[in-house]
């Protein structure tokens, strides 16, 4: 049988990381199951959903769309990184605050969806926000206090120096 | 997934020999948006995946004296986030941005899109009305092809087993016009075009009279169509409701749409009027122009 491993070098999180994979496994199996980094959430696995979206090189894509061979010397950055070692991100405590999750599992997604979109418009509207947010869906909270999380976060964010 | 062979050529030299020699059995990856899709759901199942992102031609944004050329990879989100072209493009951008959400959009290229060829797609109406030229490339040579000859039915396209889809070009906008885009989805966001329909229109120096007029429809027939006689009925006509109107009617009148979940023929019929009466309006307010009403 062919052998189509291959090894691959990125950066996550600003660490340099190298894994073995084949071409057939996305990014979102290769973050779970051989880097061990479960935070991003499988959900539909075909796009629709968010559960899985990470920052690819500065762009959030949904990473059960994406093969881990083409993350070949990219840089990823996943919900493990967002916080600042104990000190939760802008972004997470906005969320806690305004009890934008219940379930959670839409909530990495989410929030580097958010993150992305902050890092372009500092101060989104809230029609902003919920058109950016179109491909991440959340069964349990509605979204209105997701959008206001987010709202909240951007403005904190933007008063910071 | 089924296994597969990876490459990622970084010319167009090294890619159009590797379409020469694994013809078939290859497959491009841009966004991957259908492709990975499509590959996890069993549909598709090459044996080789070219990547085409590491070649810069494929990915690139030029916006020159002569028009705009687009790498057929170059992601949706790179095109919408470069404001010269949405400034002289917005019916390009107005597709551009409602391809799946954001996160699609920063993988999945116009010119994935339209190699898909799904009677659905939302960039190619756009890319029709604008008058886009394909450039296709094997290691045969190069080919150039109007977008609207491209697509032959649901998924199926003009290219040869070792061509690929290189670049789109676009003219500069004549002066006094305008192009847009719309369409129908009973969700705001994230679903497949129940009806779409772009225009582009291009108005006398007053924005009175229409000089010319191009109108493509989507999801209403095996390929995007190019209903010339639509824009060809209201030529030289003068800018108001009752003119837009018989547009809509000569469009509707042109769609030959099936039934299936997402809507019934009947229900398409009459949103390829409505589609297209809002497309128009909306280029006309971009070209300058008012619909008045009488
Ligand atoms: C959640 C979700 C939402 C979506 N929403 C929409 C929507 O609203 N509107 C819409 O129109 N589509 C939508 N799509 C479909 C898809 O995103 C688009 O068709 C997209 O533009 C495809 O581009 P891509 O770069 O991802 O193509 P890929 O998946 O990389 O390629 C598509 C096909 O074209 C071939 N191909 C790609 N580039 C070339 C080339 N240069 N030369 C030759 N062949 C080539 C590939 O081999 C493949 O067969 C959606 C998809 C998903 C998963
Ligand atoms: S798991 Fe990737 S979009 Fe749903
Ligand atoms: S909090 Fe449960 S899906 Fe969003």
């Amino acid at each position: 049988m062919t052998d189509y491993t291959t090894r691959i070098t990125t950066v996550i999180n600003g660490q340099e990381e190298t894994f073995f994979c084949e071409p057939r496994e996305s990014l979102l199996e290769i973050l779970r199951d051989r880097l061990q980094l479960t935070g991003t959430k499988e959900g539909c696995n075909d796009g629709n959903c968010g559960a899985c979206t990470v920052i690819l090189d500065g762009v959030s894509v949904n990473s059960c769309c994406v093969l881990g061979v083409e993350a070949e010397n990219a840089s990823i950055e996943t919900i493990e990184g967002l916080a600042d070692g104990d000190m939760l991100h802008p972004l997470q405590q906005a969320f806690i605050r305004e009890t934008a999750l219940q379930c959670g599992y839409c909530t990495p997604g989410l929030l580097m969806a958010a993150k992305d979109l902050l890092a372009h418009e500092p101060l989104p509207s809230n029609e902003r926000i919920r058109l950016w947010l179109a491909n991440n869906l959340c069964r349990c909270t509605g979204y209105t206090r997701i959008i206001k999380a987010v709202a909240q976060a951007a403005k904190e964010l933007h008063q910071k120096p | 997934m089924h296994n597969f062979d990876f490459k990622k050529p970084s010319s167009v030299t090294e890619l159009t020999a590797m379409m020469t020699s694994y013809g078939r059995d290859a497959r491009l990856l841009a966004g991957g948006t259908d492709l990975i899709v499509g590959m996890r759901s069993g549909n598709l199942r090459p044996a080789v995946v070219i990547d085409a992102k590491k070649i810069p031609t494929m990915v690139e944004i030029q916006l020159e004296k002569d028009g705009l050329t687009l790498g057929a990879a170059t992601s949706c989100r790179r095109i919408w986030e470069n404001r010269q072209v949405a400034d002289i493009y917005p019916a390009l951008i107005d597709s551009a941005s409602l391809i799946g959400g954001t996160s699609i959009q920063g993988r999945a290229s116009i010119g994935g899109n339209l190699c898909n060829a799904s009677p659905s797609a939302d960039s190619v109406p756009t890319l029709i009305v604008m008058r886009a030229v394909a450039t296709i490339v094997s290691s045969r040579g190069t080919r150039t092809l109007p977008v609207k000859d491209f697509c032959l039915g649901p998924r199926k396209n003009v290219l040869a087993d070792d061509e690929l889809l290189l670049q789109l070009h676009f003219p500069p906008p004549p002066k006094h016009s305008g192009g847009a885009f719309n369409r129908f989805i009973p969700r705001n966001e994230m679903d497949i075009a129940v009806v779409n329909a772009a225009a582009e229109v291009e108005l006398d120096s007053s924005h009175t009279r229409f000089v010319d007029v191009r109108i493509a429809i989507g999801a209403v027939a095996p390929t995007p169509l190019f209903v010339s006689e639509a824009g060809n009925a209201i030529k030289n006509k003068p800018v108001n409701r009752k003119t837009i109107d018989h547009a809509g009617d000569v469009a509707m009148a042109c769609a030959k749409p099936i039934s299936d979940l997402r809507g019934t023929a009947d229900q398409r019929r009459d949103l390829t009027r409505i589609m297209t009466i809002r497309a128009l309006e909306r280029a006309v307010r971009r070209a300058g122009g008012t619909v008045t009403d009488d």
